[in-house]
């Protein structure tokens, strides 16, 4: 942490984007994090998306658990909704803020312990409903916050600080979440954003629950030598397989691929996600030898990162069950509450 | 692009644009943070080893380091540092038992100096203090040249002027006023072991135009400034024209105010933007009501009954291109403006008519001495030139510079030593870390506008020639203006070997200067940084390649605001804040320890 602020001075020449602001503008109050955690990098990626995305600060909420990754909401855009909830239950929150209000934007900010320890359940049903939202699993392999016990994403054999290697099998956020049917699957490292800006961007924009494992170093407790989550380790067994570009809707594809090497997927609002397969073996469409693919790589020892799997066909929470669009704030009373008798009536469909 | 080599002393030298700017290489930030401690004979003590007056060029500096102020380009308006220095200089204890003081014994040389202006007196400042016996000749019946001659009274004071002369002269020097030198070689002929030219650029140049020489109101502005200074001139007609807008101008004009002119025109040329005189005169000369005329060439003067009525100007036009050059016009018209006066202040000359030809001094074909830039002598052995009698008329503190490696020079001839085997200038750094989150200087950025320095009420300074216009920064000001100080000395300084490239600084840092990338040229670098990176002035730090993905840390040295969050934000260590001390060596440098014995003090 540090006790002095950013200071407000910035670029004379910083890019604005389409409403006039500059990634400063999406900045958050300082980070009282340890200096050098990956969470902090994350908190810029998301900045870097956002911005670039032109989102209305206003129209993005911000939803957490507990945790130093759940702590990070409050570095970004200050400007927007936030919600920072009882510990793992983000999701259950955030399901009931987008039945309020389908309209917002929504960035849900996790740890590991938060997510796959104590709020699995919740993590698993958010998937099976296909809510929409942006979900980050900041994944260190400890529960920083409360000082480096191993959480549910530690691997097997590694070391902590002081104490003994961990023995059980981890939990892997990618491989679940594929097995559950989401719809937008990535991986992503806090030391890489070129990678993890578009990642974060396409899981922001795409239509339906948008996992992005990003494995983000905790450099106090779980950044030494015999640790798999540290800068090091993930450098070294890091393997690109999808990377993929964002292009914003009504903007060409300007980057020039290799023939055969990219594909471009279309999104709900016309913007395009191009996927570039780094690793020829791999098909991010097919859920079967995805599964297949990750698992024997997660055997292996290796980190797999890009856009692993995405599938825009199948819809989203709202649409599944033919909600309205408006929010329910701006939605007339007498309709949104329609009394007694109209409750009678339908309830009498069923008699 | 090669790793930066930091060993380089001018890599981080340059960094500290102010001090790299100053001619004298004076230490800003150092002082700044002096003052800001209150300091102030630290501070006064800190200038003075380089730039010898600090109370005068605290007032009347040409100040080449505030526009290379790097807050300049983080925002519009340089830190104030002229007005800081002033600071120093006014709240300062009696710092006497501080200054150089003269060799126990004499060396046995003999140094003439020709000339007592700023140049001559620093070379006496530097070599006193080694022995030298030093003679200072001079035309006028006072010491100071163009700085007492010129300068008016109203922005420099005789007294601050006395004081830091005398801190000089005090080391006893052989002053010989009224004294002009009219034979270089029968100086020569004198036996001095070295002689220094330090006489100015004293020629004033004139406007051969119709009518020039039918008025005895037709006045040539260094002439007639030194009139003025000396009391032989005290008054001057209603109506005054100025020819030409540079920094003589500004003082010819102002001074006519104070002398009974109620209307004064200052005539020039060339359109704004093209104006000689700095930006800080034109607007003390604008406030006192003084209209400045563009795109007005003298064609004549205009004489009736042997009376100077007027003058013709032909009204310019000019064609500027895209690079912001200016043609030479074309004339559209002519207009004529009434005066009862007019001051020429359109340039000096140097002039040597006092030195022989024949005796190996040889002059270029503007009658500038040919000078070595680095050693300061000329072709003849064992003479020097500094100041404005060097290359033409500059400035000040280019003068004192000149007098320093002058000094140098003249020790080492004396000496019989090289003049190019002179000690390189150096670089000390020290880490400011005082704990986790606590740096030794003020790191945090203040956003706080530069503070404008207060005048002495507009009807109120007309009443005399000599009452100082700028009253000097309150210390309310000065707490706010040493805050806006970037610290450009406390270098970021990288150890790659350290780096986990976690990208903790690159987020932090609020001017985005930093960038971990893959090497490339510099071009290319330029085009791939976190920000656009146009400034080519300005440095970029490469560093080694980083351990764990052989890519870079690459810093463009352009904007950063010195705050430290870098090095805080750092888990590693990896970048630190050094201060870097710049180290330039001095004649007394140079010299043996035994050439340096101080005089007892008195009994
Ligand atoms: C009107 C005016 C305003 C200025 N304002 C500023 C300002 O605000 N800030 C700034 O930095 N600079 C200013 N300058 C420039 C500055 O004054 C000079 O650059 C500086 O004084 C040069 O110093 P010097 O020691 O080389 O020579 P000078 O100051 O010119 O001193 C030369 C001395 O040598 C004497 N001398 C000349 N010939 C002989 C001889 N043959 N024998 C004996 N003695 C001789 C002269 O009488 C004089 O005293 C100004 C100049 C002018 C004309
Ligand atoms: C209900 C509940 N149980 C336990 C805790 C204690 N606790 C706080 S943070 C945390 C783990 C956070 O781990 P993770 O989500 O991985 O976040 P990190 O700090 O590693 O980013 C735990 C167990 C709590 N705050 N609330
Ligand atoms: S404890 Fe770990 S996770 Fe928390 S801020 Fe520090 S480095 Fe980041
Ligand atoms: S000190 Fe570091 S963080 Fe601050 S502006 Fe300079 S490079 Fe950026
Ligand atoms: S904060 Fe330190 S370790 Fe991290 S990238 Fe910067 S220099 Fe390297
Ligand atoms: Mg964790």
């Amino acid at each position: 942490m540090s006790y002095i602020r950013k200071p407000a001075v910035s670029h004379p020449k910083l890019a604005r984007n389409k409403l006039g602001l500059t990634a400063r503008d999406y900045e958050g109050t300082v980070s009282t994090l340890c200096a050098g955690c990956g969470h902090d990098s994350v908190t810029a990626a998301i900045i870097r998306a956002v911005f670039e995305l032109n989102i209305e600060p206003h129209m993005l909420a911000k939803m957490s658990g507990i945790g130093c990754s759940s702590k990070t909401p409050a570095y970004f855009v200050s400007q927007s909704h936030g919600f920072n909830s009882v510990h793992g239950r983000m999701p259950s929150v955030t399901t009931g803020a987008s039945a309020a209000n389908r309209t917002l934007t929504y960035i849900g900010v996790s740890g590991d312990g938060d997510s796959l320890s104590i709020g699995v359940g919740q993590f698993v049903h958010a998937i099976r409903r296909n809510l929409n939202m942006c979900y980050i699993i900041e994944n260190n392999g400890v529960y920083g916050l409360t000082k480096g016990q191993f959480s549910a994403s530690a691997d097997i054999g590694s070391k902590p600080k002081k104490g003994l290697p961990n023995q059980q099998e981890p939990i892997d956020a990618v491989s679940t979440a594929l097995s559950l049917g989401a719809t937008y699957i990535a991986r992503g490292f806090s030391g890489d954003k070129e990678q993890l800006i578009p990642l974060i961007q396409g899981a922001l924009m795409h239509d339906g629950f948008a996992l992005v494992d990003v494995i983000s170093p905790c450099v106090t407790f779980n950044d030494h030598e015999g640790s798999t989550k540290s800068y090091k380790h993930t450098r070294q067994f890091y393997h690109h397989v999808v990377d993929a570009d964002f292009v914003p809707p009504a903007e060409e594809i300007r980057a020039a691929y290799k023939e055969g090497s990219a594909m471009p997927i279309e999104l709900h609002d016309g913007s395009k996600i191009v996927l570039r397969k780094i690793d020829q073996n791999y098909d991010p469409t097919s859920r079967a030898r995805s599964f297949k693919f990750l698992r024997d790589h997660v055997n292996a020892g290796e980190i797999t990162t890009g856009l692993l799997y995405i599938n825009e066909e199948r819809k989203e929470m709202h649409d599944l069950m033919g909600n309205i669009d408006t929010p329910l704030s701006e939605y007339p009373l007498e309709k949104l509450h329609p009394g007694n008798g109209e409750l009678k009536k339908i309830l009498s469909r069923y008699r | 692009m090669k790793p930066t080599d930091t060993s380089n002393p001018d890599y981080f030298h340059k960094v500290v644009d102010c001090q790299w700017a100053c001619p004298a290489h004076t230490d800003v930030p150092e002082y700044i943070r002096l003052i800001a401690q209150g300091r102030f004979s630290d501070a006064y003590i800190e200038n003075r080893k380089s730039n010898v007056f600090p109370g005068i060029l605290g007032r009347v500096c040409d100040r080449p380091c505030e526009p290379a102020c790097r807050r300049r380009r983080v925002e519009d308006t340089p830190v104030a540092i002229c007005r800081l220095k002033r600071v120093a200089a006014d709240h300062r204890d009696d710092i006497r038992d501080r200054l150089p003081q003269a060799a126990s014994r004499n060396n046995g040389k003999r140094v003439a100096l020709i000339g007592a202006g700023c140049a001559s007196l620093t070379v006496a400042n530097d070599l006193r203090p080694l022995g030298y016996e030093i003679t200072i000749f001079e035309a006028l019946d006072a010491t100071g040249g163009l700085m007492r001659s010129n300068i008016p009274r109203f922005r420099l004071p005789p007294k601050v002027l006395d004081e830091e002369i005398d801190y000089i002269l005090d080391m006893g020097v052989d002053l010989k006023l009224n004294h002009r030198i009219d034979s270089m070689r029968e100086l020569l002929d004198e036996g001095f072991d070295a002689v220094f030219v330090g006489t100015g650029a004293p020629r004033g140049k004139n406007l051969e135009i119709p009518g020039r020489y039918d008025s005895d109101n037709i006045h040539i502005g260094i002439e007639w400034l030194e009139s003025v200074a000396f009391d032989h001139i005290d008054s001057i007609g209603k109506n005054v024209l100025i020819i030409g807008v540079g920094n003589t101008a500004m003082d010819c004009c102002r001074t006519s105010l104070r002398l009974g002119a109620n209307d004064v025109k200052v005539m020039a040329r060339k359109p704004r933007g093209f104006f000689k005189a700095s930006d800080w005169e034109l607007e003390d000369a604008e406030e006192e009501n003084v209209e400045i005329l563009v795109n007005h060439s003298p064609k004549n003067f205009l004489i009736e009954k042997g009376k100077l009525v007027g003058m013709t100007f032909e009204l310019m036009e000019y064609k500027i291109d895209e690079a912001g050059r200016i043609d030479r016009g074309t004339v559209t018209g002519e207009k004529v403006i009434p005066c009862d006066d007019v001051i020429l202040a359109i340039g000096q000359d140097n002039a040597f008519p006092w030195i022989e030809r024949d005796i190996g001094i040889e002059f270029n074909e503007w009658e500038c001495p040919i000078v070595d830039e680095e050693t300061m002598m000329c072709g003849r052995d064992g003479v020097f030139f500094g100041g404005d009698s060097a290359f033409g008329p500059k400035n000040i503190i280019w003068a004192v510079a000149h007098g320093h490696e002058a000094a140098i020079s003249i020790h080492k001839y004396c000496q019989n030593e090289s003049l190019q085997d002179r000690l390189p200038v150096g670089v000390n750094l020290a880490s400011q870390k005082m704990g986790m989150h606590e740096w030794s200087y003020s790191n945090d950025y203040d956003p706080a506008a530069r503070r404008l320095m207060p005048h002495v009420d507009l009807k109120e300074r007309f009443k005399k020639l000599d009452i100082e216009v700028e009253l000097g920064f309150t210390i309310e000001q000065t707490i706010q203006e040493v805050e806006r100080c970037l610290n450009c000395d406390i270098q970021t300084v990288f150890a790659a070997k350290l780096c986990i490239e976690c990208d903790a600084c690159i987020d932090i840092c609020p001017v985005n200067c930093l960038t971990i990338t893959e090497n490339g040229d510099e071009a290319d670098l330029r085009a791939r940084l976190s920000a656009p990176a146009e400034n080519h002035d300005q440095a970029l730090y490469v560093s080694d390649d980083l351990p764990h993905t052989s890519r870079v840390m690459v810093k463009d040295e352009d904007l950063c605001v010195h705050c430290g969050l870098c090095a805080e934000r750092c888990p590693t260590g990896a970048w630190d804040m050094q201060k870097s001390t710049v180290l330039i060596p001095y004649a007394t440098d140079e010299a043996a320890d035994e050439q340096l014995q101080p005089a007892a003090p008195a009994a």
